[in-house]
């Protein structure tokens, strides 16, 4: 029996407030704290010394492992601290201080890249410092070591499923030639024949402006993805693009496919043109408690405190998350620093924040109709309450892709995704 | 600097949720046999009102106090027992005694749901088992049928005749008598359970059910359907069989109940079937003229095993894939 044609999903409200707005350069900060793990992978080190005056593209942590991305300054000034402090993910690494000299000078050696072979295109995407924008982080020189021939189909996501989200979508309509044109880079130096770019149909205008630019390109074709989320998970992405399937335990590469998200492009190309590495980024600052919910640039390493205040707010925060609802984290304190997989910041009230109440599960089924994975939740949390390892595998738990579908809509009010969250733990610790 | 805050509130993502939780599921629920009890009330009169007000008390105040007793959180405010005390009202003769179906409350609430666990826990479905129960116990009441001068001249007749109370259509078609027209079928102007008579009412709530998406077409669309085939196999108006008895109630409330049935498509299609199988065997076999109640209830039990056999396939290559 094969699948169905598309995933299952939730209907969520989409909430785009800030859609159609431009994307705001915010003012320098005074200060930014650049964190050395910005990514999955290796953490950087400190090349920089206390004291050290630097520019805007200045290396200042680099690692030689394959998996990491090397970090630059996003400000010209001083280093005035390399301190170990707790950073967004609740970890503790090390970060560089640098206070602004407000004059964002650049640094003189940023040069376009020349590339003349496949090993210069990853060395240039290695040294730009791009890590996939759409939130997850992983650096995108990571994708593109490989073989030519190993991977046929790109895909450009640009669904941006999450609710209040939409500088994607600004990004799509303010650089929609630069992204065609980092998808044929892409394409051209790791030989990819063909590309797909998924974008969701409530975003007519954006699919409008790439087919109105790409004008009729048979390589690249642009695909209308239902309003359902997850249609801007990877593995779903892939599937409703390509019909191809990434299971748990496999990569896009498996099935030769290569994921990058629409500003991850864009940034990208800004790089092969002008070989200003990652400083910056720009995010969606939105949430009920926002004065003048906007997309923002913001250098990458600013508090978030520093573009709340930017932004406004008309009442005290009470929850404030990186990235969207359905799967952004909710930080404890406002003063982390920006990093490169921060597509938002959403701030909410107590009344938003506040928790449901559970109530017990009445096997009304919506999480199983729900998940694009093909799971049962309500069964997992069952079996993850009596502990039970050998029902969690049955069970397929570790193909959960922590979509948030199953809670959002459980009328219970269950925490399904929590429970799924440890319940993987559990498989994965019993494996051992 | 700006100001900090730093006493944010963090929880697991996502941190949005439905619309729906289950007190308006269940509120929604209570709306959609709102028809059903307003054609109940014209053709049977207020006794309708005050028999569903009865059930519908005494639901919630077993399931508040039972709690209470047992030391569980109280759940009254969930509108699951109001939805079981209508339902079990829609299952009983307007004119039972008041007391036997304070009975069938505490059976259903009591015994079936909240001693197995309360919402969710509880493996058949409380109304069906408090009207078994009653059929069982108190079989003389439960088989008297009003007549009331607002149904149909073919049930009129028949009472006046046998001076017995009221024969039903389904017992008047077994005797072979002449039953009811389809339309007076269809609309309700009949005798039977409280809220069964009228087709066309409870359909309306159907599909307010259906529309809210409260409940999925599975269920009530395999067993209905089954209903009308094996009509048509044994050699009986389809029409009259969907609309006589407790099919449409049964059918579109009660096999639908959440907790009871398979939570997959597949599982819901198999498990309307056997509804609607055991139903008709009932009907054309057993000893008794109705068998809804005991269809649905049986295939409360058969629930686990086909929620076993029909799990979703999980997103994987066909061939098995990666490890």
């Amino acid at each position: 029996m094969g699948l169905s044609r598309h995933l299952k999903g939730v209907h969520v409200k989409h909430s785009k407030n800030t859609a159609g707005m431009p994307i705001i350069p915010m003012p320098v900060p005074e200060r930014v704290y650049i964190p050395m793990v910005q990514h999955i992978g290796a953490p950087c080190t400190p090349v920089v010394k206390v004291g050290d005056t630097v520019k805007v593209g200045q290396l200042i942590g680099n690692s030689d492992q394959r998996i990491s991305a090397p970090v630059h300054s996003s400000v010209s000034g001083t280093v005035e601290a390399i301190t170990q402090g707790m950073t967004q993910y609740g970890r503790v690494d090390t970060s560089v201080v640098i206070k602004s000299d407000g004059k964002q000078e650049l640094l003189d050696t940023v040069l376009p890249p020349e590339i003349n072979s496949l090993e210069d295109f990853v060395k240039a995407v290695r040294n730009s410092g791009i890590v996939g924008l759409g939130g997850a982080g992983f650096p995108m020189s990571g994708k593109v070591n490989i073989k030519p021939g190993e991977v046929d189909v790109l895909v450009i996501n640009g669904a941006e499923c999450e609710p209040y989200i939409t500088v994607d979508h600004a990004v799509m309509l303010s650089y929609t030639q630069d992204i065609i044109d980092g998808i044929r880079a892409v394409m051209k130096w790791l030989e990819i024949p063909q590309c797909h770019i998924g974008i969701e149909s409530n975003k007519p205008d954006a699919i409008a402006r790439f087919n109105e630019l790409l004008a009729g390109d048979p390589a690249i074709k642009v695909h209308t993805l239902r309003q359902i989320y997850p249609q801007g998970a990877e593995r779903v992405i892939i599937y409703e693009t390509t019909g191809r399937i990434v299971s748990y335990g496999m990569i896009p590469w498996n099935v030769g496919c290569i994921v990058m998200n629409v500003t991850s492009v864009m940034k990208l190309q800004h790089f092969l043109r002008t070989g200003l590495p990652m400083v910056s980024r720009c995010m969606t600052v939105d949430g009920n408690v926002v004065l003048h919910p906007q997309n923002v640039d913001v250098p990458i390493g600013t508090p978030i405190s520093d573009v709340l205040e930017f932004c406004g707010l008309k009442e005290e925060p009470k929850k404030i998350l990186l990235g969207g609802p359905m799967m952004g984290r909710a930080v404890p304190r406002d003063d982390f620093a920006i990093v490169k997989a921060n597509n938002a910041i959403l701030c909410f009230n107590e009344a938003f924040a506040q928790q449901r109440k559970e109530t017990a599960c009445i096997n009304c089924g919506r999480c199983v109709a729900g998940c694009p994975m093909g799971l049962m939740p309500a069964k997992i949390s069952r079996a993850f309450k009596d502990k039970d390892i050998e029902a969690l595998k049955e069970l397929n738990v570790l193909y959960c892709m922590d979509c948030g579908s199953c809670s959002y809509s459980c009328p219970a009010r269950k925490q399904l995704n929590f429970e799924i969250k440890q319940a993987k733990a559990l498989v994965m610790e019993a494996k051992k | 600097m700006a100001d900090r805050h730093t006493d944010l509130i963090v929880a697991s993502a996502p941190h949005v949720v439905a619309p729906a939780d289950t007190a308006r599921i269940m509120r929604d629920v209570v709306i959609a046999l709102i028809p059903a009890l307003a054609v109940s009330t014209y053709v049977f009169g207020a006794r309708a009102l005050l028999l569903t007000a009865v059930c519908a008390v005494f639901s919630v105040f077993f399931e508040w106090v039972t709690r209470k007793i047992l030391k569980r959180s109280n759940t009254i405010g969930d509108w699951s027992a109001v939805v079981t005390g209508v339902i079990l009202a829609f299952n009983l003769p307007v004119g039972i005694p008041l007391w036997m179906a304070v009975i069938g409350c505490f059976i259903a609430i009591v015994v079936v749901k909240q001693l197995f666990g309360g919402l969710g826990q509880n493996f058949a479905n409380p109304a069906i088992v408090g009207r078994i129960a009653l059929f069982i116990g108190f079989a003389g009441p439960m088989a008297n049928w009003a007549i009331t001068p607002r149904m149909s001249q073919a049930i009129l007749s028949v009472a006046e005749q046998d001076a017995i109370t009221g024969a039903t259509p389904l017992a008047i078609s077994a005797a072979g008598g002449t039953v009811p027209t389809n339309l007076e079928m269809f609309l309700g102007l009949i005798n039977g359970s409280m809220g069964e008579i009228s087709a066309a009412a409870l359909l309306l709530g159907g599909i307010y059910l259906i529309v809210r998406k409260v409940i999925s077409p599975a269920i009530p669309v395999a067993f209905l359907g089954t209903v009308a085939v094996l009509s048509l196999v044994f050699g009986l108006d389809p029409i009259f069989q969907l609309c006589a008895g407790g099919v449409m109630l049964g059918a579109i409330f009660m096999a639908t109940d959440y907790v009871t049935s398979p939570i997959t498509t597949p599982g819901r299609i198999i498990f309307g079937i056997g509804c609607g199988i055991f139903t008709m065997l009932i009907r054309v076999y057993a000893s008794y003229p109705e068998g809804v109640s005991f269809a649905i209830l049986l295939m409360n039990i058969l629930t686990p095993h086909i929620d076993r056999l029909t799990r979703r396939k999980v997103f994987k290559p066909a061939e098995g894939g990666a490890k």
